[in-house]
């Protein structure tokens, strides 16, 4: 449907009063939407700082060999705000020099699997992923292997950092 | 392909008819440069809106949180300096931008039949404005809000009958506190935003009912809104623009100290568009106080609203209305020499004042600064000692200050602690009285501690120090907390063979030394 309007014919300034009303227009709306973007998207500064080490437990509460759920307390940085919260990492000793810290969270959509003993698989209770003792997807929707904390030994204490993304499969 | 989307809009909305209808809607020839301030007025609302809404993805509006949140916006976010300073500076352009749109409108009489009822809401669209400010101003949760509002909510509570109501509205019947703060950031976010559109949509609706007041001779053919008009409004919008956007890159707007009700030095000013207002109160006295904080305030507003109803003369040209520009300009010299002898009189509050850097300026003193100021602290020395206070004697040797400090206060302190003034007492200035009410009460009685226990005859903080030992900035990265403690008592199970010897520090010891350990810079 067409409607009958009429539009004032054109004077010679008409083109240079329109570019510069769309002009001025985009060029604030851009200055405006530009500083909302890196406002918005850039992550605060404190985030690129180094994570602490923070202790876990005892090595020597971990059984050799077996996957065993350590609960800690970490601290968790949200904003303007550092709060302690409770957090959990399932640690496999190798040996008494070497350990791995798997992250608690399935990586197919985050939900808290755990060990069974049964048949030696790490099992998420959500959609089913089972992954082996080393980490590996053995069965289900889960993407890749088990993401894993960045783990050191420090006097018989286990120390973890940061989460490592595990690689593909 | 264009056309087709913009005849579908049409067939279902009318949205593309509607839009013609706005932009080519008729307008007088007279119209022109001097009819821009009510789109820029719009502009700065819009701004501000949309400044407020991505200050609130990041703010926590609780008394509690307010302040960190903010200056977390300020210190770790990019553009956060930015957004809050265009959110700052748009505030102030949006009183001064809606006073000018009022004072054309004025001069030019557009006030007149039929037009009484637009100049009533435009009356209205100011006093909102004010409230935006007066409600925004407590936001920051600093000293400066603080103070602020304790103020106007005490002037409000002087209203006769309605006082004690008013200010159970304000959540400030009993002090300002956490109910004023939510109460006040409620109306400024949830309120006053919703009624603005809705008195600006009236105002536009009015305008558009009766036109743009057209020059009382004007008697050409009717012209265009857009393109001409158009253009000069995004012109002078542009250009408010520019000013806002440059205010906000080069003038910082500070965040003062956390508000503290218990802060007797803290002297409190309004914003500058009410200093006025505050220079008006200093007239009256005792019981005629009321005149200057309520009834003249008051009349005034009800005279600017009535004002089509007394100035009833027939339309004149612009150059004859000496009247009104006499008025203006008697109101504005009025103002201004308020505002003036206001400013003039206004204090510093030199050390408020807190620092946007990463690291504070606090952080980086030497160990025996920072040790002086916490017992500085413990003394109360700050009763007399202070920005505007009595002065320092920086030339007395520590013997004189540590007997001067017995013979004052008698405090709790040991010889030996009023010792660590030594290297503080020479050295106090506007800077070191800043840092020392930035500085975290664990962190200096921590240094204390390290001072005491000369932690410095091995150790390097801050590069003041021996090297013999591990320098400490920054140990609290490279070691757990558990780890730093455990060494305290019992350094051999944590670093074999280290000279380091055993300190058996009680619990509430050790939380100091480890927030001194923390506050150092890395």
């Amino acid at each position: 449907m067409t409607d009958p309007i009429e539009t004032p014919t054109d004077t010679p300034r008409r083109g240079f009063f329109v570019a510069a009303i769309y002009g001025l227009g985009a060029f604030i709306s851009a200055a405006l939407g530009g500083t909302a973007g890196a406002y918005l998207l850039i992550p605060p500064r404190s985030s690129k700082k180094k994570l602490a080490w923070t202790p876990v437990g005892e090595l020597s509460r971990a059984p050799l060999g077996k996957p065993y759920e350590f609960v800690f307390q970490k601290i968790r940085v949200d904003g303007w705000k550092v709060t302690k919260e409770k957090a959990t990492a399932w640690v496999l000793k190798k040996s008494e020099t070497e350990v791995v810290a798997y992250a608690p969270q399935c990586t197919h959509l985050g939900c808290a699997y755990h060990w069974e003993d049964g048949s030696n698989t790490f099992v998420c209770p959500c959609h089913t992923s089972a992954f082996s003792i080393e980490g590996k997807v053995l069965s289900g929707p889960a993407p890749r292997a088990l993401d894993t904390y960045e783990v050191k030994l420090d006097g018989g204490k286990i120390l973890v950092s940061g989460i490592r993304q595990s690689e593909q499969a | 392909m264009i056309q087709g989307i913009i005849d579908w809009l049409e067939e279902r909305t009318g949205l593309p008819t509607m839009l013609h209808h706005a932009l080519y809607e008729d307008i007088p020839w007279s119209a022109g440069w001097h009819q821009v301030m009510g789109a820029v007025a719009l502009f700065c609302f819009m701004t501000q809106a949309f400044t407020g809404i991505m200050l609130a993805m990041n703010y926590a509006p609780t008394a509690t949180e307010a302040h960190s949140s903010l200056k977390y916006i300020l210190t770790e976010l990019t553009g956060g300096q930015l957004m809050r300073g265009l959110h700052h500076w748009g505030a102030s352009m949006m009183v001064i931008v809606v006073v000018l749109h009022m004072i054309q409108v004025f001069v030019w009489g557009a006030y007149k039949r039929p037009r009484e009822a637009t100049w009533m809401v435009g009356v209205v669209l100011l006093l909102v404005t004010t409230v935006f400010g007066l409600t925004g101003y407590l936001l920051p949760w600093d000293n400066r809000a603080y103070w602020g509002t304790v103020v106007t909510t005490q002037i409000a509570g002087q209203a006769p009958g309605a006082g004690p109501y008013l200010q159970q509205l304000m959540g400030a019947s009993n002090g300002v506190g956490a109910l004023t703060f939510t109460r006040f950031y409620s109306v400024h976010v949830m309120i006053l935003p919703v009624l603005t559109t809705l008195l600006i949509m009236l105002h536009v609706l009015l305008v558009r009912k009766h036109g743009v007041t057209p020059a009382a001779d004007d008697n050409k053919p009717k012209k265009k809104f857009f393109p001409q008009q158009v253009f000069k409004d995004t012109m002078a919008v542009f250009i408010a623009f520019v000013i806002l956007f440059g205010l906000a890159v080069v003038a910082k707007v500070p965040l003062g100290r956390i508000a503290d009700p218990t802060d007797t030095a803290y002297i409190p000013r309004p914003e500058w568009y009410f200093l006025f207002l505050f220079q008006t109160l200093k007239f009256f006295e005792g019981p005629l106080e009321i005149v200057g904080s309520l009834i003249l305030p008051n009349l005034a507003i009800v005279v600017l609203f009535l004002v089509p109803f007394i100035d009833r003369g027939p339309a004149l040209r612009v150059a004859k209305r000496t009247y009104a520009i006499a008025v203006v300009a008697v109101v504005a010299l009025g103002w201004s020499a308020l505002t003036y002898a206001a400013w003039r009189t206004s204090p510093t509050n030199a050390g408020d004042e807190i620092s946007l850097e990463a690291v504070e300026p606090w952080q980086e003193l030497a160990p025996d600064q920072l040790a002086g100021i916490a017992v500085f602290r413990m003394e109360g020395c700050v009763e007399c000692h202070g920005a505007g206070k009595k002065p320092f004697k920086t030339d007395k040797e520590i013997d004189w200050v540590i007997d001067h400090v017995k013979d004052k206060h008698k405090g709790p302190s040991p010889d030996g602690q009023l010792r660590l003034l030594s290297s503080f007492s020479k050295r106090v200035n506007d800077t070191t009285l800043a840092n020392m009410n930035a500085a975290g009460q664990l962190a200096v009685e921590g240094a204390v501690l390290y001072q005491m226990n000369q932690c410095g005859a091995c150790h390097e903080v801050n590069g003041v120090g021996m090297k013999t030992g591990p320098k400490l900035n920054g140990v609290i990265v490279r070691r757990t907390a558990e780890w730093l403690t455990g060494h305290f008592e019992n350094p051999q199970k944590y670093s074999h063979g280290t000279p380091m010897p055993k300190y058996d520090f009680t619990s509430n010891q050790l939380e100091r030394m480890m927030a001194y350990l923390a506050s150092l810079p890395e």
